[in-house]
């Protein structure tokens, strides 16, 4: 495994998702914004959730590629497809796994069953993500997609 | 019939506002900005509102919740009373920091203070007047969420709503006590769902009491203080917090003459307007709001430095082009409803004046002012210097050709004594002293020279035409004549005899005779002012004043005109200037005294 390739094509792939997430809100694709998701984790100061939320968002994207690179090894070596059909499966995971049950690990974010409280306010993204748009699945896949495809296509 | 103008109260949260009518509709709102497309647009019939109000006749009266922007509408019909609070909600930065607060909340809180009443609520937003597509439905425990592109609309309730066609319905009832709560928000990333119950009552507490803080910064104790203060609160309400900037008023097209074409986007800041507001607001002692907008000049005015423009938005862009909405039916067949204004393209020169005259009295108020405004007025200067005998289309922004306008050429000396005295007193550094007081003594001689009919004995709005305009009332309030003059005596009275619309009320020139406008309202202050300045007596003054303040509505606002013929309000409401008006009329009263 080189190290150097991952920390520079890991990098790269993050902050292209980040981008094609954040992008796919600005066109009004989707609601959803991760980093503003994960900072509200820890702080809910709006404004600083949403700096703190894309440094994890970074730091995350950089670990969950490491995944990726130890799929491309198992797999054979790494190419743009590969990567590719990795973040498809990523973002299924993702959508059909992750997203409904945040609002278990999230504290500040609603359950789908009980509704808003006092510190539970923030909207639950539902299954699929639909929750933030009907066309969020399409943006998370494209963004996952991109994200293996830059990987599997530049990692060596 | 549309509920007249006069029966609307506002509400607001320094980004938005909404029009709440007295029969408890809320009838528009654009979020999240005061020029963004309407969620709610019944008031110039283009689609969307809000009812909420008993199902049966009922008496009501209306009222600001304290000094606050919190409105509080009582309903008493046959069975019960009911009393509705409509709020957008506001928390301090140090509520942001401590807990999830939504940017734009609206609620609605009815609570049963006798008897038992049944209300009906009807809740039918149509985003961007009805243009946009919407995806509606209904979630258990989410509530109502309209998905409107990249907007979320989501109403909350602890009353039963039911769905259907894009609506939410209910009817219910209310013993003595109980109480129902509406909470509406809007989001384009993951919604904050503000709870209801004891939380939705502390975030009503918080928004009062926040509002109320407010307004215990203003430091003025004199005359017609509750009518200065609900005026400041409306002026606050209309200042863009995120930047600084002014809107001229939260609405478009509401009509100068009733049913007709006089209809107008006023959902921008106009720089005249802003810093005329700026300036009452720092008499007033609300130096932050002053700093802002002189923040937001320098911000707003770079792309086009030195010269400025007429009327930006609200982050100092160029409004959007302006243009018709057909669907919209306009309030009271009063078409074209009209989004964006087209006198952004304009010249009008007084705007120099205004700003110059506003970062003066700051400047003199905290004792300096930054290199960066220093080189901004100097370059402010310079221009007035090189542009002041051009014609203009003035303060009325006429969309006819330019002519050279009295009140343009007073503001253009405005800006040059106001830059020479801040360059004696060592404000501003680097200015060409003498060459201001030249070109200010010109300026002077030609105002004297054209400006004057000596055979009416009358300041004329126009060099050469001697059509009357009220405008000239203000060569007094900028320090260009003591209005104890003989000139301005004789201006005063050929303008009460000629622009009179009433007890109190001017027009505010020629052509609102010829047009069928209303009376202006702004210009019944200007008088005010021009009386206890010595162009009258304290009691002509304060008798004008009451006779002014009059026509405003229920709950104290003012819009731009007044029907003379009815005493209705008429134009985009309520008016940032026309507050201003009488903000700056009581404290010319004060200092009469």
């Amino acid at each position: 495994m080189s190290w150097s390739s991952w920390l520079v094509w890991g990098f790269a792939a993050t902050v292209i998702l980040t981008s094609l997430l954040a992008g796919s809100q600005g066109l009004g694709m989707t609601r959803m914004n991760l980093p503003y998701m994960l900072g509200t984790m820890f702080t809910p100061d709006r404004d600083r959730a949403k700096a703190l939320g894309v440094l994890l968002h970074v730091v995350n994207g950089w670990l969950f590629s490491l995944v990726y690179v130890a799929a491309f090894i198992q797999w054979g070596g790494p190419t743009w497809w590969k990567g590719a059909a990795v973040g498809l499966v990523h973002a299924v995971f993702v959508l059909t796994a992750a997203l409904p049950v945040l609002p278990g690990f999230h504290p500040r974010m609603a359950s789908e069953s009980r509704g808003p409280t006092v510190v539970r306010q923030l909207e639950p993204p539902g299954f699929l993500g639909l929750h933030y748009g009907i066309q969020t699945p399409i943006s998370i896949v494209i963004a996952h997609v991109a994200f293996g495809a830059v990987l599997g296509g530049f990692y060596r | 019939m549309d509920p007249r103008i006069h029966d609307h109260a506002i509400i607001g949260n320094t980004r938005s506002a909404a029009l709440v009518a007295r029969d408890g509709t809320l009838d528009w709102l654009c979020w999240p900005r005061f020029d963004s497309p309407p969620v709610f647009a019944g008031v110039v019939n283009g689609g969307g509102e809000w009812r909420l109000a008993p199902s049966g006749p009922a008496q009501v009266t209306r009222r600001y919740v304290d000094h606050s922007n919190v409105l509080e509408t009582t309903f008493v019909s046959a069975s019960g009373c009911a009393v509705l609070l409509d709020l957008m909600t506001v928390a301090g930065e140090d509520t942001k920091r401590r807990e999830l607060v939504p940017d734009d909340e609206l609620v609605r809180h009815v609570r049963c203070e006798a008897g038992e009443v049944e209300l009906d609520v009807v809740v039918a937003p149509r985003p961007d007047f009805g243009r946009a597509r919407v995806r509606c439905r209904q979630h258990p425990h989410l509530g109502i969420r309209w998905e409107a592109g990249r907007e979320l609309f989501a109403l909350r309730s602890d009353v039963p709503l039911a769905l259907g066609d894009g609506e939410a319905r209910a009817r219910f009832r209310l013993r003595a006590g109980e109480s129902a709560t509406f909470s509406f928000t809007r989001d384009d990333g993951p919604a904050l769902l503000a709870p209801l119950g004891e939380a939705a009552r502390l975030r009503i507490a918080r928004t009062v009491a926040w509002w109320q803080a407010w307004a215990d910064r203003a430091t003025y104790t004199g005359p017609y203080r509750e009518q200065v203060i609900r005026s400041a609160l409306t002026v606050k309400l209309m200042a863009f917090a995120p930047s600084g900037a002014i809107v001229a008023a939260p609405t478009t097209s509401l009509p100068e003459k009733p049913g007709g074409e006089l209809n107008w986007d006023y959902r921008y800041c106009w720089l005249r307007d802003a810093a005329f507001t700026t300036r009452a607001l720092l008499r007033l002692g609300y130096e932050d709001e002053a700093i802002a907008f002189t923040s937001w000049l320098l911000h707003a005015t770079r792309l086009t430095h030195p010269e400025i423009r007429i009327l930006y938005d609200v982050y100092g862009r160029m409004p959007a082009r302006e243009h018709e909405i057909a669907s919209a039916a306009g309030y009271r067949g009063a078409r074209p409803v009209r989004i964006g204004n087209a006198a952004a393209a304009q010249l009008q020169l007084d705007c120099y004046g205004e700003v110059i005259d506003a970062v003066a009295h700051l400047a003199h108020v905290v004792g300096g002012l930054s290199h960066e405004t220093q080189r901004l007025l100097r370059d402010l200067g310079d221009y007035v210097c090189g542009h002041w005998r051009l014609p203009d289309q003035g303060i009325w922004e006429p969309r006819g050709a330019p002519e050279h306008r009295t009140h343009s050429r007073l503001l253009c000396w405005v800006a040059l004594d106001r830059l020479h005295e801040l360059g004696r007193s060592g404000l501003v550094a680097g200015l060409d002293l003498d060459r201001l007081a030249q070109e200010a003594s010109w300026i002077r001689g030609d105002i004297e020279d054209h400006g004057y009919d000596a055979a009416r004995g009358c300041y004329t709005g126009s060099f050469g035409n001697p059509d009357l305009d009220a405008s000239v009332l203000l060569l007094p309030w900028y320090g260009f004549h003591p209005a104890s003059t003989p000139r301005m005596r004789s201006t005063f009275e050929r303008i009460r005899e000629r622009l009179a619309a009433g007890p109190g009320l001017f027009y505010r020139y020629d052509d609102s005779l010829r047009s069928g406008e209303g009376a202006f309202w702004i210009c019944s202050f200007w008088a005010v002012e021009l009386l206890a300045r010595g162009g009258g007596t304290p009691d002509e003054a304060r008798a004008l004043m009451d006779a002014a303040r009059g026509y405003a509505n229920d709950v104290g606002l003012m819009a731009e005109e007044i029907d003379p013929a009815t005493g209705d309000a008429l134009g985009n409401f309520p008016q940032a200037y026309t507050h201003v008006g009488l903000i700056n009329a009581a404290l010319s009263l004060e200092e009469a005294r």
